[in-house]
């Protein structure tokens, strides 16, 4: 770990006491965890503060935590008939209409919403997680009166998972169709969508139609643990 | 005394000054923009949520397709991402070829948007000018990769080849005769790196001849002095990067501030702008070309004299070569793996920026362990961009939103992603 941003990571824990949650650092980057009701103040001070001076919000974004660390294919047991087949309808890809997702089980709220913040003074980053309590109407702040950026992230964020922003002026969809139904960046909501849309020469306009498309995915989400492969030149040498 | 009201107007989506499909609802008072509200996501195809449904290796062609004038920038940061999780060593060839073609692809898409630009405002011909340009940079894209656009060269670990010696030929056709072929092709006889050479040492003067028909043109200058004007403090507010930050006069380049890959070896210069305005950014990005031309001579000087491996030989990540796998039980298994599997990136995440010719393009990776990303967002430049056009338009006539979108160098592939 880099020596700045252990240091960094020393001032933030100190700065904030019990504002913050949790400081992590990875591959040298800084995740600070931040209560929904915390966050307004924290994001005040990081931004004014002449020490930490983050004076852009590079990217706010949503993240969908109901399936972390599931995978489609058992590859620890076997019985009778080998190991598994690796299709068990667990991701988006497979799902269909009225599908129930499978739900991993843990301890963590459902939704998150992660900041990227950058410092130009001190050419220094920071990313900011920011748990939603209620997995049914997740609720976060909304930072658009700190950064003007956030805005149309918000924005996206709403539309793509359905997390309300308090405090937004214009919590509009944003990327999605006119009349679009569900938040489709959502683990549970199917890859190749509910409906699609065609023109009907009949009644010569635009209907929507539930998809006909088949679901198409080849390849099984499947999590191996990292261990080393090395064989030691010696036993290659005693095997031929 | 007649009443005055204020008019709503649909700007797009199918007009050709707005640069794909971007839907504006404007507000007008007269001729002058009250309010903009654009509406974007027409081209949306749900990149992010396809790219969490594959293997790590398989979205690579996917990253190509947001920015589509500059499609290896795109892939660089996905990989760089990867590689970051993985903790994969890149060879320093492969580092050099990605800063190569990097540069090449900001020439590009320069010239995509001096071309489009120019044409925006009326300026005809620079579309032409720009046009023979790209041709001969998307015959070296074509060279590597086999494709002029959707190139998918970069790999976690490297490149998917090292450069090729040949350079693709004309043919005579029945439209082309023996003569204008033999022309065309004089300065494809050699490898990639000596057409590449030629076509450095040509360009500076290409964009002098560009610089010539625009630079004092009154005309040119009456379209984009004064308009859209940026403050350096609001550029930061709304999220700008790239030449969007740099016009505005703050000099900030991760290619020199958070350099990647080998940009710490190389020399070269940012240019700043100082009024914020249209005109000052058209300057910086005529000036990132020439030093991109600079840094892309660097590069083929060194690459000449160092050969090497252009890919890892990590063989989870990336494949055995073809030879080996005929003889090599292990190396055809790794192949198989790898195919079919992809590779299992360990748990944690990463946010990895590079200086796209837009601005910063950062991919930021979640990954619980498995061969597919568990999330995956782009950060794209345009989006921060066009987000800030409604601030940009306002008080400006109907025809400088045109000018505006212009020098925001749009590309919807990457704002709807």
């Amino acid at each position: 770990m880099s020596k700045p941003l252990h240091k960094l990571a020393d001032v933030l824990r100190r700065r904030f006491g019990s504002q913050i949650d949790a400081c992590t650092e990875q591959d040298d980057e800084l995740t600070v965890d931040v209560a929904p009701k915390n966050l307004i103040a924290v994001c005040t001070t990081l931004r004014d503060d002449p020490g930490f001076s983050y004076e852009q919000l590079i990217d706010l974004c949503g993240v969908d935590y109901l399936q972390f660390g599931l995978a489609e294919w058992r590859e620890d047991t076997s019985d009778g008939a080998g190991f598994s087949r690796g299709v068990a309808p667990v991701s988006a890809g497979r799902l269909h209409f009225g599908d129930t997702a499978v739900t991993a089980e843990s301890e963590q709220p459902r939704f998150a919403v992660v900041l990227h913040l950058l410092s130009y003074r001190h050419n220094r980053r920071l990313r900011l997680r920011c748990y939603a309590d209620d997995p049914q109407m997740p609720v976060v702040p909304s930072v658009t009166g700190l950064w003007s950026s956030a805005d149309w992230a918000e924005r996206e964020a709403f539309d793509m998972y359905g997390i309300l922003f308090d405090g937004h002026q214009d919590l509009r969809r944003l990327l999605t169709d006119y009349g679009f139904v569900g938040h489709p960046f959502r683990k549970d909501f199917p890859l190749v969508g509910n409906v699609e849309m065609r023109y009907d020469p009949e009644q010569e306009r635009v209907i929507y139609e539930p998809v006909s498309i088949e679901t198409r995915v080849l390849v099984p989400r499947v999590i191996r643990p990292v261990v080393e492969t090395e064989i030691p030149p010696a036993d290659v040498a005693e095997e031929a | 005394m007649p009443e005055i009201r204020n008019y709503t107007l649909n700007f797009g989506p199918q007009h050709p000054a707005a640069h794909g499909v971007l839907r504006l609802v404007l507000e007008m008072d007269g001729e002058v923009v009250e309010r903009a509200d654009p509406h974007i996501g027409l081209l949306h195809r749900g990149t992010e949520k396809l790219a969490e449904n594959k293997p790590y290796n398989q979205s690579i062609g996917y990253m190509d397709r947001l920015d589509y004038v500059s499609m290896m920038c795109n892939e660089h940061a996905y990989v760089l991402a990867i590689e970051k999780l993985l903790g994969v060593e890149v060879p320093e060839r492969a580092q050099y070829i990605r800063v190569m073609f990097d540069e090449i692809t900001r020439i590009l898409n320069h010239l995509l948007w001096i071309g489009a630009h120019g044409l925006d405002v009326g300026a005809m011909a620079m579309f032409l000018y720009a046009f023979r340009e790209r041709e001969d940079l998307m015959d070296v894209y074509e060279a590597v990769s086999g494709a002029r656009l959707h190139a998918t060269y970069y790999r976690p670990g490297g490149v998917a080849r090292d450069l090729p010696d040949t350079m693709p030929q004309y043919e005579v056709t029945r439209w082309r005769s023996k003569s204008q072929a033999t022309r065309l092709n004089e300065n494809r006889q050699g490898s990639l790196l000596d057409f590449l050479e030629d076509f450095t040492q040509r360009f500076p003067g290409y964009v002098d001849e560009y610089e010539t028909l625009l630079t004092d043109n009154r005309i040119w200058k009456q379209r984009l002095v004064d308009i859209g004007v940026v403050s350096p403090e609001r550029a930061l507010q709304m999220g700008f990067t790239g030449p969007m930050l740099r016009g505005s006069g703050i000099e900030w380049d991760l290619r020199k501030k958070q350099p990647y890959e080998v940009y710490n070896k190389l020399q070269f210069d940012i240019p700043v702008g100082t009024n914020g305005d249209s005109y000052d950014r058209y300057l910086v990005r005529m000036e990132e070309m020439r030093q991109s031309n600079t840094l892309i001579q660097q590069c083929i000087a060194w690459l000449r004299e160092n050969p090497g491996p252009v890919l890892t030989e990590d063989h989870k990540v990336a494949p055995p070569r073809r030879a080996e796998m005929k003889e090599d039980m292990e190396a055809l298994i790794h192949h198989f793996k790898l195919f079919t599997e992809g590779f299992c990136v360990p748990e944690g995440e990463v946010y990895c920026a590079v200086e796209h010719p837009k601005g910063e393009f950062g991919i930021y990776l979640i990954s619980d362990g498995a061969n597919k990303p568990y999330r995956v967002k782009i950060r794209a430049p345009g989006f921060a961009h066009m987000s800030g056009l409604d601030e940009m338009v306002r008080g400006h006539m109907l025809s400088d939103v045109v000018a505006i979108i212009g020098t925001q160098d749009i590309v919807f592939g990457e704002v709807d992603r």
